[in-house]
């Protein structure tokens, strides 16, 4: 019965559940108070357990009913644990079956004929344990872990009756035959049903996780339009994370520091005898960000999930002001506040993403429509390739920036060999940036954002 | 715990009819989360939105095993001294300022120092001892000799050092004072613990609580919720108001209306003597139930649709 559990806790954490050993000895525990006889009991108990967030309990709802529904018939259920540690234990199977663990042909038959479902299940069951289904990870693997389950059950001994029935030629055998053909796609039938289960509880969630993963690292210029959603949940996914990991407490006290002033001045009236003192605190600034985006050609895709993810942290960062450049700097924060940032940056492309990319004129028309918006406690966040088509870099105006600003960091999503070349002038700011970053993939993103944010962790 | 508690714990049956009694209507949820917690001896995070019955529940609960409910409110910058003991330094002070006039007669016939100190160090104990303990609400629920229900209220709104503080009692249900020593309970205390998501919990906390999630609750448990407070409410107004509520809640707002807003509301009703609600009177008491103004104003072109899906008499919609 305890592998029953185990193997649920093991299909829980492949869907993303993270249950900590603590936590499975406490669902054992729970389990023998409960029992398993009442489910209904059963999942709300071990719900509390297992399952921490509502998102999680929704996945737990569903695993839960997917997992234990295969056992409806409860027999089935009850005799499986015995069953199966006999089995393994190497013991002579009691049942008389065949010699590599299998069933014969007759049983096979008395089980899809005789439709006595819960010897089937258990005989699956216990094929299943052998082929290792619950290792199931992708999709691709379903057809051969069904052929290997059928195998284990015993198929090839089926199949070759089967085929000696239909050579022998006569009449009988070949309505014999016919049976056990039929009987072979039953079986087939039932056993990909099972492994499309199997999959369901152990493998979609690894899919889907592996993709996820391998979107993490792909050139974010690479991700297809297919991947797009994919890539809005993980870039959510991420802000919740940064989020949760930087919001917590703006004030922090710092302990041991007597606030002498004002301990005096509560203690006035016990003419400065300290029975009650102050102690100083730190206050934590507010993260305030200004991100401008180059939303020419190439460099648009990355400024589409720059965005994406600073707003995506606007509960961390509650004053965010963006521009988009390519010719000319325009002030897309308004915009971005109002819309799904997805639906908003293909609008700005298309409105300022038009000629050729003047980083000059930009860092110009900062200093001289919207210096105010950089101020001591702001990091400036600068995308672009900084191919600024040979005109006048104004580096002048970044080491202005970068002496007002808390931080300026450039991202570029240029691999650091191409710096310098051709019109690229990255060399030549670099030296007024605190941060110069290759940024191609997710993951840079997030290491970036996640380095601004501890720097306001005062 | 006393045999007499522990009987009214049995079943999650038991401990349902039990919270009924007081006049908390609970889910099996609920009460398997309780009946867990009391068998495996954890404590309980609650988390759901804000007035669903989180802090209700350990009132309840001590409310109907008769124990003492021990209430920490957490907030930003709480820690030790104001959660588990402080000692008493005014007390101490006003001790110390009584010793320096006393001082001169102890060390009048000393005359080493190695003496004096030693007399000296004596006092210093006395200053450490349980009369100059301030406990608070952690220490109090430790040391109750029958037990008692310990509410650790808005656990989110305290710092992350707090959070970490309350492992060791939350899994030992002891503390170490370091003047005094361990003090473990003789009764551990049934904890629970709420939050509303200002920030998420740590996994350590996570990791060692139960976790129970309450959300708003189904019309009928709404009803019957809302007929175990407001007594007297005729059964007609009650499926009305409670509808109505309902769909309030499907639609997009800042902040839905809770249970204890239903109640309040259903309070207003019945103190208008209104036998059935209509758009009129809605709008007019629109703002018990909603408390932003965007709202307010988001559903007023709705009120009247609204009323009249709640006051059509035909089986219920949800």
């Amino acid at each position: 019965m305890e592998r029953t559990l185990t193997n649920f806790i093991k299909a829980l954490r492949a869907a993303d559940i993270p249950v900590s050993i603590g936590e499975s000895i406490d669902a054992l525990k729970t389990v023998s108070v409960t029992g398993y006889d009442d489910r209904t009991f059963m999942k709300d108990a071990l719900s509390c357990v297992v399952a921490k967030t509502p998102e999680e309990k929704a996945i737990y709802n569903d695993l839960f009913d997917l997992y234990f529904s295969r056992d409806t018939s409860k027999t089935a259920m009850s005799n499986f644990g015995d069953e199966a540690s006999e089995d393994s234990e190497g013991g002579e199977p009691s049942e008389g079956e065949p010699s590599e663990g299998g069933n014969t042909v007759d049983q096979l038959r008395e089980m899809i004929e005789g439709s006595d479902a819960s010897a089937l299940a258990r005989a699956m069951e216990v094929a299943a344990e052998q082929v290792g289904t619950e290792n199931i990870r992708f999709s691709t693997q379903r057809g051969i872990m069904a052929r290997r389950m059928l195998d284990q059950m015993g198929m090839r001994e089926l199949e070759a009756r089967m085929i000696e029935m239909r050579s022998s030629g006569g009449g009988g055998d070949k309505e014999e035959a016919e049976a056990l053909s039929q009987i072979r796609d039953e079986l087939i039938q039932k056993a990909r049903e099972y492994v499309e289960q199997q999959y369901a509880i152990y493998g979609e969630a690894a899919t889907e996780r592996f993709m996820e993963d391998y979107i993490q690292r792909a050139r974010l210029t690479e991700i297809g339009p297919h991947d797009m959603d994919r890539l809005q949940t993980i870039i959510r996914k991420i802000a919740k994370r940064l989020a949760a990991k930087h919001s917590r407490r703006r004030k922090r006290r710092n302990r041991g520091q007597l606030n002498i002033r004002k301990t005096m001045r509560e203690n006035a009236s016990t003419e400065g005898i300290p029975f009650k003192t102050v102690w100083k605190q730190k206050k934590r600034e507010r993260a305030k960000v200004v991100v401008i985006c180059d939303v020419s050609g190439s460099v648009a895709a990355y400024a589409r999930f720059l965005l994406m993810l600073i707003y995506g942290l606007n509960e961390v960062i509650p004053d965010i002001k963006s521009f988009a450049f390519s010719h000319k700097l325009v002030d897309i924060s308004s915009k971005l506040e109002d819309n799904e940032v997805k639906e908003a940056v293909k609008e700005v492309i298309k409105e300022v993403g038009q000629g050729s990319t003047d980083y000059g004129a930009a860092l110009g028309a900062l200093q001289t429509e919207h210096w105010n918006c950089i101020d001591r406690r702001t990091t400036v966040m600068i995308l672009g390739d900084g191919r600024s088509n040979y005109g006048n870099p104004r580096i002048d105006v970044l080491r202005e920036v970068q002496a007002q600003a808390k931080k300026v960091i450039w991202l570029c999503p240029e691999h650091p060999s191409m710096w310098g070349t051709g019109d690229s002038e990255i060399p030549r700011y670099k030296p007024f940036t605190d941060l110069m970053q290759q940024c191609r993939t997710v993951k840079d993103l997030e290491r970036v954002v996640d380095m601004i944010l501890a720097s306001y962790t005062g | 715990m006393l045999p007499e508690q522990e009987n009214k714990l049995k079943s999650v049956k038991d401990i349902t009819d039990n919270l009924g009694s007081v006049g908390y209507i609970s889910t099996d949820q609920i009460s398997t989360a309780v009946y867990i917690a009391h068998h495996l001896r954890k404590p309980i995070l609650i988390e759901g939105p804000a007035g669903v019955g989180k802090t209700d529940l350990a009132a309840s609960t001590a409310k109907f095993l008769n124990l003492p409910l021990i209430r920490l409110q957490c907030y930003e910058g709480l820690d030790e001294g104001k959660a588990l003991y402080e000692w008493k330094y005014g007390k101490q002070l006003l001790y110390t300022q009584v010793l320096k006039e006393k001082l001169h007669d102890i060390l009048d016939e000393v005359d080493t120092m190695d003496q004096s100190m030693e007399k000296l160090h004596d006092f210093d104990d006395l200053f450490f001892s349980e009369g100059f303990l301030e406990p608070r609400p952690l220490l109090t629920a430790l040391r109750q000799e029958n037990g008692a229900v310990l509410l650790i209220d808005e656990i989110d709104k305290s710092d992350e050092e707090f959070e970490a503080f309350l492992l060791e009692i939350l899994s030992d249900y002891q503390v170490t004072i370091p003047e005094i020593g361990t003090i473990s309970s003789p009764v551990p205390p049934i904890v629970m613990l709420t939050s509303n998501n200002v920030r998420e919990i740590g996994d350590a906390l996570k990791r060692r609580c139960l976790h129970l999630y309450i959300s708003f609750p189904e019309a009928d448990r709404e009803r019957a919720i809302v007929e175990a407070r407001v007594p007297g409410i005729s059964d007609d107004l009650l499926k009305q108001l409670v509808s109505f509520v309902q769909q309030l809640r499907e639609q997009d707002l800042k902040k839905l209306p809770s249970i204890s807003e239903t109640v309040d509301w259903a309070k207003v009703l019945l103190l208008m003597h209104a036998d059935r609600i209509d758009p009129e009177f809605v709008r007019s008491t629109l703002n018990v139930l909603l408390k932003f103004e965007t709202d307010i104003e988001a559903v007023d072109n709705k009120i009247i649709e609204m009323t009249r899906k709640a006051n059509d008499p035909s089986p219920l919609r949800r």
